[in-house]
């Protein structure tokens, strides 16, 4: 009897639900948003979900060009100093007018030394009210990307903000939490209706958003799975409408269903390999860090076979790359990505020159859910690490708990995709990799790596205007990145999502899911 | 096979004590023969695992991606190395197999063997003293009935890992596996020696232990464990079956056994994401052999609980 009731209920609920199917985008991806706060991250997935609730000053648009936002223009009044018209008429979901204080208290809360993504604005020393629809941003000097980097600062509400007691950023890193962590307030196309971590995530569209849309959705319902096999069969039997990322291993049988397209473009994610370069080795106290030794790093890379990672794991579908920028991003030189070639003889060789001809041990540690294949890989690494030598401790765990770990430098070698988001530029890897972890720079560079010559060249490339100078500092940081070996790039991700037929989702080298340019028909 | 003593009348609500019981009839039915052998070769098989595999998949050295995806040695695109094919990582199935029965078997009998320690110590503790130690047990026992095994386990090894960072690693997750599933367990062997041990405690042989002022710890472990552990060994059949299952799905929900010592449900994991792509031998084989594995031990243990059951007997 009491079954019986809840099946009633249930059925009619699903009735009341299925009018609005109409316009509904349900849509799936492996991990979730770690946070909603816009300063607690730097997982530009979350940033993604972010996106849909908050505009920026400034944004792109469908050929991921910089238009304005937020801001309807902008002068450089003096070298350090820019100028930011507001738009005006533009309401918060909550119905607060948006003025100059809410950019001065958003880039205030950005710059906080508790922020997680202070290095997003580096160069930015403070923001300045002019009037309510004037603001000036003082910079450290003259700086050539602060456009690029306020696409990726979302706007929030001063008065919301001080309402709920978060005017202070939180941080994953260190565990702040703060109201913002699990609500938001944005002026985006898309209003956060709920958020149960790594459950759901409701928004509805925003009738009241400035900007004309493009879109025709009422509501947008997300839903990670991380089930490589149950998100596919989410989409097969019709209980999700889109998934982004759809495992390499089953493009096949996806595409070959009928009322299922699969769409993939080569995405601007490269996915790279990290060293610890602290003393000692999280593993190995008491011992000297192996991998200080320039021809450790070289061994490293030199033992993983490419091809087969890429013919096997990634089935073909990713490019691989020497380089730590790719290809359509300034900073990319044909030069410096040329493979370093598979060689375990010469792996071996440099090992025993570097004092270990029998090895060393090492933690490998890597997420399962944010990246393709991400565990298949690493398992496939310390395989291969394994045959000359080098006995791997390899861990794999969700990016929830790995990327704070991997951002307090607990990591041995750690696996990284980065795809310079938001400016596209590479100078993003430059000053968020590359350089130590000091003003401002190497927001991503926790495990200890300090080159004075990246620093150098991060704090010139900084304020250098002329684009071709500037562009010439960028390749010579990743020519003495492949030189020293600091990193093992492996590879380019590719970017293959699966939607019912009905669903026109554009796809952008960011990865970006922009659902205010998407069709439901 | 005595005659029942004639304290037991006025004990908790034992059944009017049977006549003099008949002999216990010993004949086994094939399906218990059949379940035990099962179980027995398996669990020699596991055992023996570094012996008989042909290959060792823990050796991650040893993998080869060229090898990867390959098909049950008796499918076409088979190759004769690998019997029942191999992972996505160029692994030997059936050897993973072997390893992986190993991996669960063990951690599945460590947590029965540390819940019913605890527990049997627990409920004789609980049973025998009776009063605050007695009532504080329990009402331990009962908050911790009231959460789902799997919601648990979940918990503790989720909050282990986030304590403890080498919680993941291949040599602290089966103790912290153990740690996660006994932490449930425990309280059914508590409840049922609690209750044992109460019905002990009043008949005449543990009264003039008392009397001659043995020490109550001698009591419990020397007069009062002897008589209730028959219906430990029952529970602790039936809960290895359920304690592999929890580790498989433990695995399997990626909280479990790292993939470079992967258990039979860190297989079925790794399997699963590849189900849809027509590889589906990396899922099946595994899911085959925990299903006849947990069977197995399953029909034996409700036989056992048959065999024990004096009111069953009586039929």
């Amino acid at each position: 009897m009491k079954r019986s009731v809840l099946a009633a209920v249930a059925a009619l609920s699903l009735l009341a639900a299925a009018p609005a199917n109409a316009q509904t985008l349900k849509w799936a991806a492996p991990g979730d948003a770690v946070s909603f706060d816009p300063n607690a991250q730097l997982d530009s997935f979350t940033q993604n979900i972010q996106s849909m609730v908050y505009d920026t000053l400034v944004r792109r648009n469908r050929q991921l060009q910089i238009e304005p936002s937020l801001a309807t223009s902008w002068e450089i009044v003096a070298p350090d100093r820019w100028r930011f018209k507001l738009r005006q008429g533009v309401k918060f979901h909550d119905g607060q007018p948006f003025t100059a204080d809410d950019v001065v208290a958003t880039v205030m809360r950005t710059i906080d030394p508790g922020s997680r993504n202070k290095g997003n604005l580096a160069t930015v020393k403070t923001a300045e009210k002019v009037d309510d629809q004037t603001v000036d941003f003082v910079l450290t000097g003259p700086y050539p990307l602060l456009l690029n980097d306020l696409t990726g600062i979302f706007v929030m509400s001063k008065p919301w903000m001080i309402q709920h007691d978060s005017i202070k950023p939180g941080n994953t890193s260190t565990g702040v939490t703060t109201f913002a962590s699990t609500h938001a307030n944005g002026t985006g196309p898309f209003k956060l209706e709920s958020y149960e971590p790594d459950a759901r995530t409701v928004m509805s569209a925003n009738e009241g958003w400035w900007d004309k849309p493009e879109h025709n959705i009422k509501r947008l319902e997300f839903r990670p799975i991380k089930s490589d096999a149950t998100r596919v069969a989410a989409l097969l039997s019709g209980e999700i409408d889109m998934i982004a990322a759809v495992p390499l291993q089953d493009i096949p049988r996806v595409s070959s269903t009928a009322g299922v397209k699969v769409v993939e473009d080569p995405s601007l994610r490269l996915i790279f390999l990290g060293f610890n370069w602290k003393p000692e080795l999280q593993g190995q106290p008491g011992v000297k860090n192996p991998l200080l030794d320039v021809k450790v790093r070289q061994a490293l890379w030199q033992s993983l076979d490419m091809d087969t990672l890429q013919k096997r794991i990634m089935r073909g579908k990713s490019r691989n790359i020497a380089t730590m920028v790719a290809p359509p991003v300034p900073g990319y030189s044909a030069e410096a990505d040329k493979p370093i070639g598979y060689d375990p003889a010469a792996a071996k060789k440099l090992l025993a020159d570097a004092g270990y001809p029998n090895g060393f041990k090492t933690g490998l540690a890597c997420p399962n859910d944010r990246y393709i294949a991400d565990e298949q890989l690493c398992l496939a690494i310390a395989s291969m690490w394994t045959r000359v030598g080098v006995q791997v401790d390899l861990k794999t765990e969700s990016k929830a708990t790995y990327f704070p770990r991997q951002d307090r430098g607990e990591t041995d070698i750690w696996m990284l995709g980065w795809a310079t988001l938001p400016p596209m530029d590479g100078f993003s890897v430059l000053s968020a990799i590359f350089a130590s972890r000091k003003d401002g720079f190497g927001g991503a560079n926790a495990n200890g790596m300090s080159i004075p010559a990246m620093d150098e060249l991060a704090k010139k490339a900084a304020v250098e205007l002329d684009e071709p100078k500037r562009r010439a500092m960028l390749a010579e940081s990743f020519k003495i990145a492949r030189d020293q070996a600091l990193f093992i790039p492996l590879h380019l991700q590719p970017l293959a999502w699966a939607m019912k037929t009905n669903v026109d989702m554009p796809q952008f080298a960011d990865e970006y899911v922009r659902p205010w340019f998407a069709k439901v028909n | 096979m005595s005659a029942p003593s004639i304290e037991a009348a006025p004990v908790l609500a034992e059944a009017p004590a049977p006549a003099p019981r008949k002999r216990r009839r010993m004949r086994i039915p094939a399906s218990v023969i059949g379940g035990a052998v099962v179980v027995l070769v398996i669990g020699l098989a596991a055992a023996l695992a570094p012996w008989i595999a042909p290959h060792n998949p823990l050796d991650v050295g040893s993998f080869d991606l060229l090898n990867a995806e390959m098909p049950p040695a008796f499918m076409a695109e088979g190759d004769s190395r690998f019997w029942l094919g191999t992972d996505n990582q160029g692994r030997d199935l059936f050897s993973a197999m072997l390893y992986g029965a190993r991996v669960s078997i063990a951690i599945g009998g460590g947590a029965v063997l540390v819940a019913a320690t605890v527990g049997v110590i627990l409920g004789l503790l609980a049973g025998y003293l009776g009063g605050w130690v007695d009532a504080l047990i329990m009402r331990v026992g009962d908050v911790i009935l009231s959460l789902p095994t799997i919601l648990l386990a979940l918990l503790v090894s989720g909050v282990a890992r986030a304590v403890f960072p080498e919680a993941g690693t291949a040599q602290w997750a089966p103790v912290i596996l153990i740690g996660a599933i006994a932490i449930h367990e425990w309280v059914q062997y508590a409840r049922t020696v609690r209750a044992a041990t109460m019905v002990e405690s009043s008949k005449d042989y543990v009264r003039a232990a008392r009397v001659m002022g043995l020490p109550s710890i001698r009591i419990m472990a020397r007069h009062i464990l002897p008589n209730v552990l028959s219906p430990v060994i029952v529970i602790a059949t039936i809960n290895l079956a359920a304690a592999v299952l929890t580790e498989a799905t433990l695995s399997f929900l990626g909280v479990g056994m790292p993939p470079t010592y992967p258990s039979l449900g860190t297989l079925i994991r790794i399997g699963n994401e590849f189900v849809f792509s027509g590889i589906w031998w990396i899922a099946t084989f595994p899911a085959a052999l925990l299903v006849v594995l947990v069977l197995g031990v399953n029909i034996v243990g409700d036989w056992l609980r048959d065999w024990f059951n004096p009111k069953r007997q009586a039929r």
